[in-house]
């Protein structure tokens, strides 16, 4: 009885399998490729969107204020613990303080923050602030105020020249 | 053909006699549905079962001919919204009454949520059919979200985010969750036809929850305004004509008021960012679900915490199934609890005041005023409940329904 019911539970999960796994991504949307930017155009202070696997991802090129303020804020102070440099760091393991590049998705419930496009409300961090549940963030794009537990993801990134960068 | 209750019912028709002898659907409809003893004392409140179901099967004739001209893709769905709007015969008028459909369905189906928290109908012997209730309530959202994210607007695809990205609160399996319900890495066309096909399906399965509920409720049959059990043919009247009439005549008004809504005022309730093509990169600068799901929201944001918002949301609709036993009291009717009575009023000022508070951005006094109404929601059902129950000295009850009826005739 107990070897019958065992098999037939076995059965029904690898019947069952198939149903619940169609629904995970199809290997089309598995296979979107990475996208090269060319970030010469962006001037010191401004910040560009562009798309990839359907989400945004904001390239700001940093002022030396925005640099000094994200690495002067102590780690208590931060819910996620980030140091700036460990933000700014390609997967050549070069550091470029003046980029930042990240999802340009709010880790609470998913919105896109403002502070990208010049006049937008860039919160009380210099940031970027999201409108849907007020999450602020620094200028290094951690997490400071509000409901988001963690900071901006950092994509993977690489640049291959001082101008062209490579994400995914 | 009509007997009274408990001995079947004769036919004179011979077609029928002929059916009901092999299908006995007829003998069911005259036991459950004509004879059938109701208290003689509801009033309006009791309506809304009706109306409720007049709205389901509305939403369900309305959006079966949607479907016939709406297109589940991310590049053609809110074109053929438009399309529907504006080219099809008539289609403006059948998406409008679905679109409002569904606010009317909820305003129906709080009215009957309210009316059995306050005339106690959760108690025993009928907390499951309060249960099912709370199950076919729980669908209602789940089918009104994503039939809202059809239209591909602005909102649809934001509000699709927000709520898909609840699940990734989940510790550790809560991405993956999210991955799974979108089919990709944000919402996309596969998430627009999973969308399409569960608000198609969960419908029926309404219908067939409902079924279940109206099989639990003709068990005991209906509580009533004074929450006492009929105990004689004195306290009952046949169902029909009587409460056939009334529930005609509620359904009347009600589809009067919801006309009004449809013709002179189909966009009222709606948001017109929806309006906008959906735009992946642009997030609208205030996000709102939604009237109905307002005061969820509200506690969703109250808690400055993902985790904790998200539970305390699910915990809102969650601690109703556990209501019939949260409650102490062996009083039904609110109106023989003179302290619940207003408990109960206040219950519901704190639910429309969470409805503003979500409809409004979270900033300034809005967020400590989200706070205390969530906590107050909490400590209505988590303490007062359970205490008043103990502490509370209820009025005299009437003897029966019939008392309680010509006593107030009389006096």
């Amino acid at each position: 009885m107990v070897a019958t019911g065992a098999l037939g539970a076995v059965g029904v999960a690898a019947v069952a399998w198939p149903f619940i796994n169609n629904l995970n991504p199809a290997a089309d949307t598995l296979a979107l490729a990475s996208i090269e930017v060319n970030v010469k155009p962006i001037e010191v202070g401004q910040a560009i969107t562009v798309k990839w696997r359907g989400k945004p991802v904001f390239i700001r090129h940093r002022t030396e204020k925005d640099i000094k303020e994200a690495e002067a804020v102590p780690m208590s102070e931060l819910p996620d613990p980030q140091t700036d440099d460990s933000r700014v760091t390609d997967t050549a393991k070069k550091v470029r303080r003046e980029w930042l590049i990240m999802i340009g998705v709010c880790t609470h419930l998913g919105c896109v923050p403002l502070g990208n496009l010049p006049g937008q409300d860039k919160g009380p961090y210099g940031g970027w602030y999201c409108p849907c549940h007020g999450s602020a963030y620094d200028t290094s794009g951690r997490i400071r105020k509000g409901p988001a537990p963690l900071n901006l993801v950092i994509p993977q990134y690489l640049f291959l020249s001082d101008s062209l960068v490579r994400i995914g | 053909m009509a007997s009274s209750h408990g001995t079947p019912p004769v036919f004179n028709n011979k077609v029928i006699a002929w059916i009901d002898y092999r299908l006995p659907i007829f003998s069911y409809i005259e036991k459950e549905y004509h004879t059938f003893p109701t208290p003689r004392n509801f009033n309006y409140f009791w309506n809304f079962g009706a109306i409720a179901t007049v709205m389901l099967v509305l939403m369900i004739a309305t959006g079966v001919v949607l479907a016939t001209n709406y297109t589940p893709h991310v590049l053609m769905a809110f074109d053929s919204v438009e399309r529907i709007d504006r080219d099809v015969p008539q289609g403006w008028l059948i998406r409008d009454l679905h679109m409002n459909g569904a606010s009317f369905f909820f305003i129906a189906v709080y009215v009957h949520i309210f009316r059995g928290m306050y005339y106690g109908s959760y108690k025993a012997p009928r907390e499951l059919l309060w249960i099912l209730g709370v199950v076919i309530f729980l669908l209602m959202m789940a089918t009104a979200f994503m039939g809202y994210v059809l239209p591909w607007g602005q909102m649809s695809f934001w509000g699709a985010t927000v709520i898909t990205s609840l699940f990734s609160a989940i510790p550790v399996v809560g991405d993956s969750i999210v991955t799974w319900l979108w089919g990709g890495f944000s919402i996309g066309n596969p998430t627009l036809n999973r969308f399409y096909a569960l608000h198609y399906l969960l419908p029926f399965i309404i219908v067939a929850v409902v079924a279940l509920h109206v099989v639990a409720l003709h068990v005991h049959g209906s509580n009533n305004p004074t929450g006492i059990d009929p105990k004689g043919p004195q306290d009952t009247v046949p169902f029909h004509p009587y409460y056939t009439m009334k529930d005609g005549f509620g359904v009347v008004v009600f589809l009067i008021v919801y006309s009004l809504v449809v013709f002179f005022g189909p966009d009222m309730l709606g948001d017109a960012a929806n309006y906008i093509p959906a735009d992946p990169l642009v997030t609208p600068t205030h996000i709102v679900p939604e009237w109905y799901f307002l005061p969820f929201y509200a506690i969703l944001r109250a808690v400055p915490d993902k985790l904790g918002g998200v539970i305390a949301m699910f915990g809102a609709i969650a601690v109703l199934f556990v209501l019939p036993w949260l409650d102490t009291s062996r009083v039904r009717s609110s109106t023989y609890r003179p302290i619940y009575k207003w408990c109960m009023l206040l219950l519901v000022v704190d639910v429309v005041v969470l409805g503003f508070c979500g409809a409004n951005p979270p900033a300034g006094f809005w967020i400590p005023l989200s706070q205390a109404a969530t906590l107050y929601y909490f400590i209505h059902f988590l303490i007062l409940l359970p205490v008043l129950g103990k502490i509370e000295r209820p009025l005299p009850m009437p003897p029966s329904i019939a008392d309680a009826v010509l006593k107030k005739k009389a006096g």
